[in-house]
């Protein structure tokens, strides 16, 4: 093997994946054979890099320098002038949006700069497909020190110690969690880690185990010697093949190497792991109900107590953790809890992983320390609003968060803060909402979800879900009566108090917050029956603004029943009676003639 | 017979590879504990959704009620009952997408094609889904056609994509 001169690293996340990655992947293989640099550059396939809205990406090292939106067609010019003659393609290059400056290094674009990656510290750094890789990367050294130089319970108090808390939404202490299952009885344990990420708008766990699935592999083999056992399953959702891929790669790979198995280190601990797949059940993200479905059962959710750290998978003590909470494990371990407490705020130490979509300009993974404010997340990493359009609401925690409007955006991002706010953290999707966003629509949407979502099992979630969608279907559809924001509440109130698990008892928060801070475009749907986002068609009246209507004939052309009449070069009109509010004559107008 | 819409439901389950697949899939997991939703994972890629039959070998073979297999495909969204058309196209309607207009894509595709969500093409050509968030949110909207994933879509973009899949 020759002396490798620069690796090429492509961002093989499922981001890039849908972009193209793999065939400009292809030409760039190709067109460094027929230059010859085979031998010397590189390729390599890594996780995600976050910046999912500018993939394909391609960084070449040890420069460092980070090309993106890279096609087929580019892949020559960036062989020939950058691999062979050492010259940067500028026209790659990442270009700040205001400034239109082309940016080389990673490190200097604004999408970057506030970032601090902990979880994600190898995601886009490493091939996932190689241990060797994981292990250069100081990987399974933790696992190495846990088992031949700490007791479990040192493990233990190392994890308290560091005030991780649980990064699937609840925020619960892991360190108390992973106490509880040591001190329970019984001779078989498991450990589960809950990859069953289900809220809509969330991608960081998929992207941990796309991008370093050896940090989990390693995390959970870590808690099975803490806790005593000697199996794990991580329940991954079947929507996220490339995820299930690379782990099953990672498990054959950590047992080829000893590292999974028998007499793990030659300490005596055994260890392994399986993989279990949902199906397609969000309820299955409630830990109670994603252990009924490794069961092989409808994942239905159990009363707690007894909590599943007592009486869990197969009525054993079970550990379960979220894939993001194992990823700080080895970090934790190798490093020491005070390293990891000096990232983030006193009551939520370390970073958390942020899915930042929705109307936003730099859509992408990112990871920041706790604390860093909302604004400074959806302005300074996120590139702000797209088009010029206003900011209206930030929303967090999927279906059981709620939406923090413009007011709001100073608040820090920590469990505490997020909460006071009327929000939560959840498990980090972060939605971002334009002035084009009607709430009472985002709320109805995320009732939809939950009511189509629940498993049934209990009444208040079964039967007041569908109510409360009955009574928000109603009111975007302009026959809202009033008294209706009351009954809202009320049912609200009840379905949060009386459901059985967290599904239903989260249900009716996007309601909620919608209602606390938006109550005006509710009353506005109701009362005026008038939608101020202009989304609710049934309560839009198209229209064209006569002084700017050029008469170009555009949206008479588009219109599907024929509702739009005048001359070519004269302001044309709508018939109301014909129009059917499909918004085609809205997209198609150049000019923005046509209000609604 | 129209060999496109034959699902060949009333095949022999003795000379059908695809049967004896399923059998040795059941083989691989029959000692695992809890195997049954592995297994009609396994069944589902073999035959493209779970039929009748199939659902009762399942439960023979492994020893359950077929009312207990019955209950886990009808309860998890990813199984389906029906045979499902060439190419299944699935609208992500996760919250970013939903956001950046997923639901005039879905109108878009059902205009197109004149069939509704969850419905197949006369030809069993195309089956529309609505799926959950496929983690593509930097992409919005998305959808999927079989494996391929197609983002930053209008719904004027549409007509050009399904005419690809013959």
């Amino acid at each position: 093997m020759g002396l490798i001169r620069s690796h090429v690293l492509v961002c093989a996340g499922t981001g890039c994946v849908s972009s193209g990655c793999k065939m400009m992947q292809e030409a760039m293989q190709q067109a460094l054979e027929r230059h010859g640099l085979s031998s010397e550059i590189k390729v390599v396939e890594t996780g995600c890099f976050g910046f999912c809205k500018e993939g394909p990406i391609v960084m070449v090292y040890p420069e460092g320098t980070f090309y993106c939106q890279v096609k087929p067609e580019d892949v020559e010019e960036l062989v020939s002038e950058h691999l062979l003659k050492g010259r940067i393609v500028e026209r790659l290059l990442y270009k700040e949006p205001v400034s239109e400056r082309a940016i080389s290094l990673f490190n200097d674009i604004g999408f970057y700069q506030k970032q601090q990656r902990v979880a994600l510290r190898n995601c886009g750094k490493i091939n996932p497909e190689s241990i060797e890789e994981y292990i250069a990367r100081d990987g399974y050294q933790a696992l190495a020190k846990a088992v031949t130089q700490m007791t479990p319970t040192q493990v233990i108090e190392m994890v308290s110690e560091s005030g991780l808390r649980g990064r699937g939404g609840g925020g619960f202490p892991a360190g108390r969690k992973w106490e509880f299952a040591r001190v329970a009885q019984g001779d078989i344990k498991y450990v589960v880690c809950n990859a069953d990420e289900g809220d809509p708008g969330a991608f960081m766990d998929r992207s941990i185990l796309e991008g370093d699935p050896h940090s989990v592999v390693e995390a959970m083999a870590i808690a099975g010697y803490a806790i005593g056992a000697k199996q794990g399953y991580v329940y991954v959702r079947a929507e996220y093949p490339i995820a299930v891929e690379r782990l099953s790669i990672a498990i054959k790979q950590a047992r080829e190497l000893g590292l999974l198995g028998k007499n793990i280190f030659g300490s005596g601990f055994d260890f392994d792991l399986g993989i279990r797949l949902g199906a397609g059940a969000f309820v299955c993200g409630e830990e109670t109900a994603l252990l009924t479905s490794i069961e092989g059962h409808r994942g239905t959710p159990r009363p707690r107590p007894p909590y599943p750290a007592v009486k869990g998978l197969w009525g054993k003590p079970t550990l379960i953790n979220n894939v993001e909470t194992f990823a700080n494990i080895p970090v934790i371990i190798l490093h020491g809890p005070a390293k990891f407490k000096s990232i983030g705020t006193d009551t939520s130490p370390g970073t958390k992983v942020f899915a930042l979509a929705g109307n936003i300009n730099n859509t992408g993974l990112v990871e920041v320390p706790m604390g860093t404010t909302l604004r400074e997340i959806v302005y300074d990493i996120g590139g702000g609003i797209p088009g010029g359009k206003a900011f209206k609401a930030c929303q967090t925690g999927g279906p059981s968060g709620g939406c923090l409007p413009a007011e709001l955006l100073d608040t820090p991002v920590d469990y505490d803060s997020l909460t006071a706010a009327g929000s939560m953290m959840g498990s980090g999707g972060l939605i971002v909402m334009d002035e084009d966003n009607c709430m009472v629509d985002v709320a109805r949407f995320f009732l939809e979800f939950t009511q189509d979502e629940s498993c049934g099992k209990c009444v208040p979630c079964r039967e007041g879900t569908k109510r409360m969608l009955e009574i928000l279907e109603r009111i975007t559809n302009g026959e809202g009566v009033a008294g209706d924001i009351e009954l809202l509440e009320e049912l609200a109130e009840v379905i949060s108090r009386t459901s059985l698990c967290g599904l239903g008892q989260t249900a009716p928060n996007p309601v909620l917050a919608t209602l606390k801070f938006f109550r005006d475009e509710y009353e506005a749907h109701i009362y005026e029956k008038r939608c101020p986002a202009g989304v609710c068609q049934a309560l839009l009246s198209y229209a064209i603004v006569a002084e700017k209507c050029k008469g170009c004939g555009l949206c008479k052309k588009v219109c599907p029943v024929d509702a739009i009449s005048g001359d070519l070069r004269q302001p044309h009109t709508i018939d109301k009676d014909k129009c059917i509010k499909c918004g085609a004559c809205v997209a198609k107008c150049p000019f923005k003639a046509i209000s609604r | 017979m129209d060999e496109k819409k034959c699902a060949g439901c009333s095949s022999n389950t003795t000379t059908d590879p695809r049967y004896q697949e399923l059998a040795q899939v059941i083989e691989q997991y029959r000692d695992m504990e809890g195997a049954l939703i592995m297994v009609l994972h396994r069944a589902q890629e073999i035959f493209g959704y779970l039929p009748e039959d199939v659902q009762k070998i399942v439960a023979k073979e492994l020893d359950l009620p077929l009312s207990e297999v019955y209950g886990v495909t009808t309860f998890y969204s990813y199984f389906s009952l029906k045979p499902r058309g060439k190419y299944r196209i699935a609208v992500c309607l996760g919250t970013a997408c939903y956001v950046r207009g997923a639901a005039e894509l879905v109108s878009a595709i059902e205009k197109e094609l004149g069939i509704k969500v969850n419905d197949t093409t006369e030809d069993a050509r195309f089956t529309l889904e609505v799926s959950r968030c496929i983690g593509a949110c930097g992409l919005a909207p998305v959808m999927t056609i079989n494996d391929d994933v197609y983002g930053r879509l209008t719904p004027d973009k549409i007509p050009e994509i399904l005419a690809k899949y013959e």
